[in-house]
């Protein structure tokens, strides 16, 4: 769907992605981290003229004193309100510009930067709010389907089926991982898109346009998480691969009211390869298939890729 | 300099507006809103070059205030009650930003039963969040006490936030004669605000607020704000010699009242130790000597001031207009443990509990409880905390008990 120039650019930009990114190394992240291999890929597009304004999560740790892996700004707020924090420095920094105290060469990129947990449920209230309010933040989203720092206990993101610390029965959690994507297109916000590390030309690409946009923002990264989820470290990139060759995790993109697809899996892998290679869905195999649950996963993701290439 | 009638709300509006206030971030809250909407309204109007955001939570406005002012502008906000403890995580959170700004609370009783009237159970609850805390009784003291308040917050050894407290209602919607500060001799007061080192620009990367693990740094970072807070004891009293210098109001950290001479002395704070100071009138015409002690900074807690200003009394009565329930005043605990452990004999510290909600504190009760103190400076023992309740309340409450119950029996009988 994309022509050849587009595909040499993507050649070279494969070519010359940088060896070594501007995030720096030896973070306290679990080996095999999918939220951290985005965000490297992330920051090395958003650089180092920005402020990231952080809520509770696994990332929090990032910035553990008295080192960061940035070599920009860095501001903690709390849980819930990471957007609000986005705001007060964003109009601080417009009114400092307004009033010639502020250089433009120091102005900053305000970014947010959480969890699912965070972002789809206690800071939700928040994020609506700065998207009212039309601020212009980029909004930073590691999906790992979980209270990931907690020790992977269910939240608001978490799939259907799966097997988390606060959903150890044979048929995992119950409930239906929310549509933030859709929640924050429903804003009419400036731009939305998923990304997924294993797919970083896509990535890059979704960032620039996120990069040279104002406005609310949000990149929602998919995060493979070896130690929620039940796989090896090694296996994270290809867990990544597989959420998006079996329709699990679309790759899209939302602008000026227009949702594109971005990557359509053609033809589509069975979702049971995907849920195969994960210690949190393996009871919907063993000791026996769990059809009627696996048969709500197949036909929820049918049903999605029906309506988009009907 | 002008004086008119204004209300404490207006009050602090003027207050913000002569602090030269950059940023607003705002969230209604009866009966705080008329601070908003007459700064709101002077910003569209174009009298002050200001910013306002409306956010949508008191968490959310906290927050904004702390990255607002840690980014480097001047930053002023206003919140009640609910409001004030929905953003608790967040007064704590943002005092250790040490990015300066003020903020007043307008008081008012806590839910449950939701109520409107005023105690002081709400700014109490943001006693030990680091935040200071300068306490009112006047509509004056409101404009004046933010003043204040950006010079102690700003003060380079404090660098702590600021809570200006008023009680909603007596305060917040009364009129009193207040005068309004000319601009020129408050710039002289309280030049533009200096970020110092706490601030964010693309070319001096800055890491705010970043988790410590481990108990050696994070004592010693609330170690550091415990002592920075202490700071303001000093600071206070150079920055009220300042402002008298230019305006002629003269504060201290405690406010004293006839209290040289006084056997028996109230402790108050906020705009009901007005009738304090009448009823200290009272009684020394009827021959008693009593006395007023209103600490208007809370925290840090001028615990010298308090002790020297109490020393040697027979009998202390401190009223509190809070109840930290299954315990009584938490300003009775304060002042009692400000006095132990002094050499020499000690006042019997009464305490008693009223005025919650807005409920009334008459002349009466006033002469009642330095009767019930002095009456225990003589038997030689502090009383329990005493409720003050009268009679004629109790059968109201009687009375709309019975319709309640009236009421609710009504709709069973016709189940």
């Amino acid at each position: 769907m994309r022509g050849k120039a587009m595909n040499e650019k993507n050649q070279n930009r494969l070519q010359n992605r940088h060896s070594e990114h501007l995030l720096g190394t030896g973070t306290p992240m679990c080996a095999g981290c999918g939220g951290l291999a985005a965000i490297k890929e992330i920051y090395d597009v958003i650089g180092e003229k920005s402020v990231f304004i952080n809520a509770a999560g696994c990332m929090t740790l990032l910035a553990n004193y008295p080192f960061t892996p940035f070599r920009g700004s860095w501001l903690y707020t709390a849980m819930a309100c990471a957007p609000a924090g986005a705001q007060g420095v964003r109009d601080a920094l417009d009114i400092l510009l307004a009033k010639g105290r502020l250089a433009a060469a120091e102005d900053l990129e305000t970014v947010v930067l959480t969890g699912d947990g965070s972002a789809n449920g206690i800071g939700l209230s928040a994020t609506s709010g700065a998207m009212d309010r039309c601020l212009d933040f980029l909004y930073i989203c590691y999906d790992n389907e979980g209270y990931g720092n907690t020790g992977q206990q269910a939240s608001a993101a978490t799939p259907l089926g799966a097997r988390t610390a606060t959903s150890r029965g044979p048929l995992g959690y119950p409930g239906r991982k929310k549509d933030l994507f859709a929640i924050w297109a429903a804003h009419r916000p400036t731009y939305v898109a998923t990304v997924s590390p294993s797919h970083p030309l896509d990535l890059v690409r979704k960032l620039e346009t996120a990069k040279n946009l104002k406005g609310p923002r949000l990149v929602l990264a998919f995060a493979p998480c070896p130690t929620g989820w039940g796989f090896d470290p090694k296996e994270m990139i290809e867990v990544g691969k597989l959420a998006v060759q079996t329709g699990i995790w679309p790759l899209k993109e939302y602008r000026e009211g227009k949702v594109t697809h971005t990557i359509v899996p053609r033809p589509r892998l069975p979702v049971d390869e995907y849920l195969r290679r994960q210690g949190r869905f393996a009871h919907l195999f063993q000791p026996q298939r769990n059809e009627d649950v696996l048969q709500k996963i197949h036909s929820s993701v049918d049903a999605y890729w029906d309506a988009i290439e009907s | 300099m002008k004086r008119i009638l204004l209300t404490g709300n207006n009050a602090a509006a003027w207050g913000a507006r002569l602090a030269g206030v950059e940023y607003v971030p705002a969230f209604p809250i009866t009966p705080q809103t008329e601070i908003i909407e007459t700064l709101a309204y002077w910003i569209d109007s174009g009298e002050i070059d200001c910013r306002m955001t409306t956010l949508e939570s008191e968490h959310s406005m906290i927050t904004a205030a702390g990255a607002a002012a840690a980014t480097g502008v001047r930053v002023f906000t206003a919140t009640s009650s609910q409001g004030l403890l929905y953003g608790m995580e967040m007064l704590y959170t943002v005092a250790g930003w040490r990015a300066p700004f003020v903020m007043v609370n307008v008081s008012r009783g806590l839910s449950s039963p939701i109520t409107l009237e005023p105690d002081h159970n709400d700014i109490l609850a943001a006693r030990d969040s680091g935040f200071l805390q300068i306490h009112c009784a006047t509509c004056q003291e409101v404009l004046d006490g933010i003043l204040l308040a950006y010079r102690l917050a700003e003060h380079e050894k404090v660098r702590l936030p600021v809570l200006v407290n008023m009680d909603g209602f007596y305060l917040s919607f009364t009129r009193e004669p207040v005068e309004i500060p000319d601009a020129a001799a408050v710039r002289r007061f309280l030049s533009g605000y200096d970020a110092e080192n706490i601030r964010f620009r693309a070319g001096a990367p800055l890491s705010e607020a970043v988790a410590v693990l481990g108990g050696t740094l994070y004592s010693y970072f609330r170690y550091e704000m415990h002592l920075a807070a202490l700071n303001g004891l000093k600071a206070f009293g150079e920055i009220a010699a300042d402002f008298a210098a230019i305006f002629g109001r003269e504060y201290r950290d405690v406010e004293g009242y006839r209290t040289d001479d006084a056997e028996l002395v109230f402790v108050m704070i906020g705009s009901f130790a007005t009738k304090a100071k009448e009823a200290v009138d009272r009684l020394r015409d009827a021959g008693i000597p009593a006395g007023l002690v209103r600490p208007i900074l809370l925290r840090p807690f001028p615990r010298e001031r308090i002790r020297n200003m109490l020393a040697g009394k027979k009998g202390v009565a401190v009223i509190d207009q809070n109840l930290s329930l299954g315990m009584g005043g938490i300003l009775h605990a304060e002042i009692s443990s400000a006095l132990y452990g002094v050499a020499g004999s000690q006042p019997i510290v009464a305490g008693f509990i009223g005025g919650l909600g807005g409920r009334d504190i008459s002349a009466e009760e006033f002469y009642q409880m330095a009767n019930e103190t002095l009456q225990a400076v003589e038997e030689g023992h502090a009383p329990p905390p005493r409720l003050l309740f009268a009679r004629e309340e109790l059968a109201e409450v009687r009375r709309m008990q019975q319709i309640a119950g009236v009421t609710r029996n009504a709709g069973e009988s016709h189940e």
